[in-house]
């Protein structure tokens, strides 16, 4: 198990910068960016973090990876639609470093993959926040990133960056395998985004309401069975039901805004083709019918291209 | 004797048969309705029809159901939600007439049953809506058909009466003896196409244009043909026909539908009359809805999303 003493975070969005600030208590980090300006005000202001914690991270950041110091870790942590073209960027350096990817649904691990021969980390994160600026994110939900084994790695690999992440401040666990989490979650998010997403309404006890026909827990519920049907044929055990994850989240109290609503609303580009895009593909590869999802997805695209 | 008719809500459908009926010498025509402003334009300086035809009726308008004179016939044409409100405040005045219903959706002459003792089906393609108190900008021409509620039926001669009325008035409508075949034809097309608008923000013809979507209203469609079938009903023409020539430059391509009209202006949609009564059929029959089951609690979710 390699010692972990340089972090590189790609991508600092809102879960990226949670990362990459906790870490900076921990570790060298360094913070690959898209825009000069972005970068040059972290350099210069360093990042802070409200909310949950109070604090001013130090970090090195560039747009481009021959700036920065070679990391012994890679959090890959851009938007699903970024994935691409982050990974590009990344092709050909820091070969023996172990790259983690923290994007929702299944795939993000093969995109990589074709960028380069890295030992590679797979995760799930349930934290969650909100970007005040470049250089300041208010951490909101302090759940846990759930870390497991992909390409060429072991469950030790896994546990050592889960704690380094714990030792940050921040929570997280470290699995044998990932997949029963990982396939948890898909079903959860793919849900819980586009019923958001198209109805306006932020993940409340609306999403658990089985009263009245028209009640929507009855839809959510559907969506989560056909999610799971989908799991069965391909060979995964799922971890945590989805629909009591979804049961307890609406109970909280606190209603939280998945990713896929504030898009819509900002009239931003979705991540449907990561999340149920993903789903679908997998349904259509082991033979499963999905229509509920398959209608949520030509919904969310339609919805995306009334924009224009 | 002049035949006596009172236009229960005089919206935009209101207003045409309204405007037309008045032009008839042996017709008595009355106009019931809450818009303040609506009512005392029409008393002022009559009720004006612009576009497909040009008509200035003088009905005798009123906001105060106590002015009513006993009447040979009501027309319903509220919104679905209002009609037992509507009909609950006028029934008084019909109560040795008969009632017809020309709205959207399905369930509403089981409302007026429960306040008149004899109920006319109808269905009405014309549209329009007010452009300012008193003027109604008449958009589409239509035919309305009229036949008995099964049951509690008007005498059928009473609904050749006021077929004939409407036609000479130049609303061209049939009396038939089952009018379910039209209506269930509206209904699905309406059910089929309008919250598809509402939920994407897709004008009709923007959303036949993408495949995926117009797939979509085929299975809502589908489902609706179905619930239909299981009641021994059968439908005057395919839905799917009126859905394409609607999609047409020349016809409605640039409509949004009166559903995506209301979810931009946050008034409650006739989903519940829609998609929620197809889905209320299709239990009580054992027919699975399963699309429109969906897209009701889809569009229940949006007018939830107001109340946040």
């Amino acid at each position: 198990v390699a010692e972990m003493r340089r972090v590189c975070v790609a991508g600092a969005g809102v879960i990226g910068s949670l990362f990459a600030a906790h870490l900076s208590r921990v570790a060298e980090v360094s913070a690959l960016v898209r825009r000069d300006e972005h970068a040059a005000a972290l350099g210069r202001d360093g990042l802070r973090v409200s909310g949950r914690a109070e604090f001013t991270g130090r970090l090195t950041a560039a747009t481009l990876p021959d700036a920065l110091p070679e990391p012994e870790l890679v959090i890959v942590a851009c938007k699903s639609l970024d994935l691409d073209a982050v990974a590009a960027r990344l092709a050909g350096h820091w070969p023996g470093a172990i790259v983690m990817t923290v994007q929702n649904g299944i795939g993000a691990d093969e995109v990589v993959s074709r960028y380069g021969d890295w030992r590679q980390l797979t995760s799930v994160t349930f934290m969650s926040g909100t970007r005040h600026e470049d250089t300041h994110v208010r951490y909101v939900l302090d759940t846990a990133t759930w870390i497991g084994p992909a390409r060429g790695t072991t469950p030790a690999d896994a546990r050592a960056v889960a704690e380094l992440i714990v030792a940050s401040g921040l929570k997280a666990e470290a699995f044998d395998d990932l997949r029963p989490a990982q396939w948890s979650k898909l079903i959860f998010n793919a849900t819980v985004n586009t019923v958001a997403a198209l109805t306006g309404l932020p993940h409340d006890p609306h999403f658990a309401a089985l009263d009245r026909p028209s009640d929507l827990g009855h839809l959510v519920r559907a969506l989560m069975d056909e999610g799971k049907a989908v799991a069965v044929a391909a060979g995964v055990t799922l971890g945590e039901d989805p629909w009591e994850m979804n049961v307890l989240a609406t109970e909280r109290g606190s209603a939280h805004y998945p990713s896929m609503l504030e898009d819509v609303e900002a009239h931003r580009p979705t991540e449907i083709d990561m999340i149920t895009g993903s789903l679908v593909r997998e349904a259509h590869r082991v033979g499963v019918p999905v229509p509920l999802h398959e209608t949520m997805e030509r919904l969310i695209r339609a919805k995306e291209d009334s924009w224009h | 004797m002049a035949l006596k008719i009172c236009v229960v809500g005089c919206g935009a459908v209101g207003s045409l048969f309204a405007a037309n009926l008045a032009t008839l010498d042996d017709v008595e025509v009355w106009a019931y309705d809450l818009a303040r402003t609506h009512v005392d334009a029409i008393n002022r300086d009559g009720l004006r029809l612009t576009g497909a035809g040009e008509v200035v009726g003088r009905p005798h308008a009123t906001s105060a159901a106590s002015d009513l004179p006993s009447c040979d016939f009501g027309i319903v044409a509220t919104k679905a939600m209002h009609t037992d409100a509507a009909i609950a405040a006028t029934a008084h005045a019909f109560a040795d007439g008969c009632v017809a219903t020309v709205q959207n959706g399905i369930g509403n002459e089981e409302v007026l049953a429960r306040h008149v003792e004899r109920v006319i089906r109808g269905t009405t393609f014309p549209a329009g809506k007010i452009t300012a108190p008193g003027v109604v900008q008449w958009d589409v021409q239509g035919d309305t058909t009229l036949g008995p509620f099964e049951d509690q039926p008007a005498p059928f001669a009473e609904v050749e009466r006021l077929a004939d009325a409407c036609t000479r008035a130049g609303m061209p409508t049939k009396a038939v003896a089952d009018a379910r075949g039209p209506q269930w034809r509206k209904v699905i097309f309406n059910a089929a196409t309008n919250p598809l608008g509402a939920l994407t923000g897709l004008t009709h013809g923007r959303l036949c244009e993408r495949p995926d979507l117009r797939a979509l209203a085929s299975r809502l469609v589908d489902e609706g043909k179905a619930v239909a079938s299981a009641q021994g009903i059968e439908l005057d023409a395919d839905p799917e026909e009126l859905i394409d020539y609607a999609a047409r430059p020349e016809v409605a391509y640039n409509h949004k539908a009166s559903m995506l009209q209301d979810v931009e202006a946050r008034r409650q949609t006739e989903v519940d009359y829609l998609n929620g009564g197809i889905a209320e059929f299709g239990r009580r029959l054992g027919v699975p809805t399963r699309t429109h089951e969906s897209i009701w609690a889809l569009v229940k979710g949006v007018e939830a999303s107001w109340q946040q």
